[in-house]
């Protein structure tokens, strides 16, 4: 019987506590360093929470890929439960760019959704993820199920440049950040320090548990078979 | 190959039912819609290649999914497995008997929608049956992908369009756009047109290499 | 990529084969060969793996671990299933088509030369002659797994995997099995099988194997065991 160690203790005990200062320091920064933006006022300091999710959204999605293609290529457990810790992570942010954007359009545009290319695309990449996530919940936790899903992954990320032009053709308007004071793009530096953190932190989490799931059920099999 | 794509025929032609239902289901979507929509709005041509796609769409993924089912009953997509033909050939086979069934539907659905809605002929003699055949193959070289994923689950129904629709989302638009140029009389050629054909390449490219993970077991 | 990868004589050459299903281990560690014209039974309890270990074989699996290789090929060579014949629970056959035209289909998939010719005499060595226009949806089960055989012997393979062949077989059937078994024996083919029957099997094979749990807890020798020694073997070994 093989126990799943899989993680360096160093960087789990680490990061718990790195992941807490950041993202006070990005609180912080967001609600006491930064000035207003001179057009739109308070409510554009969502903006830093905005726009780290939307990339960590993104990171997620080249993961979920990255790790699909090493699981077709050698068929490695951790690499299918990584893809699939990364579509749910993905997921997550993505919704919370659904979640901000509109509050955001609502004071500045007086409508809560504009299908504004940025924002239309990360609804179809949500979609996108929302399959990835469903299929293996309907279809269960098999060999080939992962096949399925690692072959979805690979193909969601190759549509995306084509998804982005033809959105990017269909219709244009979004915020121009034109330039940027230097403390706004600090903060928005700081702010995406911390995303980094709480994605990587709930990615390893995740990433656990599906392992402690498959040492669970091992561990079942065993005692089954032994009595 | 041949022989898998003579025998998707050769079944079709036995009992006839894939391109009757598809003929039917798609003019029952065209008509839901022009039900929906008031006259004036029927006869701009931009409603009418969204009329045209979304029916196309909607029947093509029925469509695709007797494909497999086609294959599930004895579990005769085993008995496929069996023989020596590669994966990416019986990707191929199942595309272009795909490509071939849509392609009748269309050839009867696509003038009737244009006489009903009272847009012209003339201008899209050449230019629509070209388009359509382009759409029609992108759809059906990832519909393939994805139905062969689909029919192997449980609630494959739900799981198929949960899967294509999003992926569908530059197929769609590029080939709105470029039949509603068409349909206005305007260039259609432009970009659009070349967004189209990318999506047909690259997915036709990406079935036939993934397909042999799909199919393996 | 037509030549063998080693020089052998094994039909079947299996090291140390693994397969999981759900990520759980299904068949573990099954290592065998064996040699042109034998008849290889395998018995075991319901989920012990004969079917997984034929699906295997068959080339419809692809092992989790370990490396299979028949005749002297890798399994994952296209090449190697023209020499399979493979019998399994459901019969592969498209209820809509005519035995004739699944035959056909089969057939041209499998390249089978003169076919025509060949159809008509497999059709009539299962007995369905008179049935070649019928759609298969109308057969009865046990028509149904005549025809089957007669699919999966059609482009003439060495190596014949059968399932439970005679599940579902009436009278007739069962002796156009034991026949065709027969014959293709003294042909220098090579027949493995899974049945629940030793003592209706033992006639035909050279050799028994017991699955039990995934792994091979038994083999016979050069002698077959009586069927009162192999009901022993079975409950030892099947505990």
């Amino acid at each position: 019987m093989k126990t799943v160690t899989t993680h360096s203790g160093l960087v789990d005990s680490f990061l718990p506590w790195l992941t807490c200062v950041a993202m006070l320091a990005a609180l912080a920064m967001v609600f006491l360093y930064v000035p207003n933006e001179r057009v739109q006022g308070e409510v554009q300091r969502i903006f830093y929470f905005h726009l780290p999710s939307a990339w960590m959204a993104f990171l997620g999605f080249f993961i979920v890929a990255g790790a699909s293609a090493a699981f077709l290529w050698q068929g490695k457990r951790s690499a299918d439960l990584l893809a699939r810790a990364a579509a749910e992570l993905g997921m997550v942010f993505c919704s919370l760019v659904l979640l901000t954007g509109p509050l955001w359009a609502r004071p500045i545009w007086g409508v809560w959704w504009t299908w504004d290319p940025r924002l239309t695309m990360t609804l179809v990449l949500w979609l996108i993820y929302a399959a990835y996530v469903l299929l293996r919940v309907f279809a269960g936790d098999t060999e080939t199920v992962a096949r399925y899903a690692a072959v979805l992954g690979i193909v969601g990320v190759i549509d995306i440049p084509l998804i982005y032009i033809s959105i990017r053709l269909w219709r244009g308007i979004h915020p121009k950040v034109e330039q940027m004071a230097p403390e706004m793009a600090w903060t928005l530096l700081v702010c995406t320090g911390a995303f980094v953190c709480v994605f990587t932190w709930l990615l390893r989490l995740r990433v656990r548990s599906l392992h402690l799931h498959d040492e669970i059920r091992a561990l079942r099999q065993h005692v089954v078979a032994a009595s | 190959m041949w022989a898998i794509l003579w025998k998707d025929l050769l079944l079709e032609l036995r009992t006839k039912e894939r391109v009757s239902s598809l003929l039917v289901l798609a003019l029952l979507i065209i008509l839901v819609f022009v039900f929906a929509l008031t006259p004036e709005q029927l006869h701009q041509p931009a409603f009418g290649s969204a009329l045209l796609w979304v029916a196309l769409v909607f029947a093509g993924m029925l469509s695709i999914q007797r494909a497999f089912i086609l294959e599930q009953e004895r579990n005769c997509f085993a008995g496929l497995l069996l023989c020596p033909i590669d994966p990416g050939q019986v990707f191929f086979a199942k595309f272009l008997s795909n490509v071939c069934f849509l392609a009748i539907v269309e050839a009867v659905v696509a003038p009737l929608t244009l006489a009903l809605l009272g847009l012209p002929f003339s201008v899209s003699l050449l230019g629509l049956p070209l388009v359509l055949l382009c759409g029609i193959v992108g759809f059906s070289a990832l519909g393939t992908l994805c139905a062969a994923i689909a029919v192997r689950t449980r609630a494959r129904e739900i799981i198929l369009p949960l899967m294509l629709l999003p992926l569908l989302v530059p197929l769609f638009i590029a080939a709105v756009n470029v039949t509603g140029a068409l349909l206005a009389g305007e260039v259609w050629t432009g970009t659009w047109f070349r967004i189209l054909i990318a999506f047909d390449v690259i997915f036709v490219v990406t079935g036939w290499l993934a397909f042999g993970f799909v199919v393996q077991e | 990529m037509t030549q063998p990868t080693q020089q052998t004589s094994w039909v079947v050459e299996a090291r140390n084969l693994r397969k999981t299903f759900a990520w759980t281990p299904v068949l573990n560690d099954i290592s065998c060969r064996i040699a042109p014209a034998e008849v290889v039974g395998i018995f075991g309890p319901n989920g012990a793996g004969k079917t997984t270990l034929l699906r295997l074989l068959a080339t419809l699996l692809t092992p989790t671990a370990g490396r299979l290789t028949l005749f002297g090929f890798a399994s994952s060579e296209l090449t190697v299933r023209r020499k399979i014949g493979f019998l399994g629970h459901e019969s592969y056959l498209y209820p809509d088509l005519t035995p004739e035209e699944n035959l056909t289909f089969y057939g041209k998939a499998y390249q089978v030369p003169n076919l025509k010719d060949r159809i008509a005499q497999q059709l009539e060595s299962v007995g369905l002659q008179d049935w070649r226009t019928m759609p298969v949806r109308y057969f009865s089960r046990g028509m149904e797994q005549r025809l089957s055989l007669a699919r999966a012997l059609l482009h003439a393979p060495d190596l014949f995997l059968l399932d439970e062949p005679d599940a579902g077989l009436d009278p007739r059937g069962l002796s156009t099995l034991h026949a065709t078994l027969a014959q293709a024996k003294d042909r220098g083919k090579t027949v493995m099988l899974t049945s629940h029957d030793f003592e209706r099997s033992r006639e035909l094979c050279t050799r028994a194997l017991i699955l039990h749990r995934g792994r091979i807890a038994w083999q016979s020798d050069a002698a077959l065991p009586s069927p009162q020694e192999f009901i022993e073997f079975y409950t030892a070994y099947t505990r």
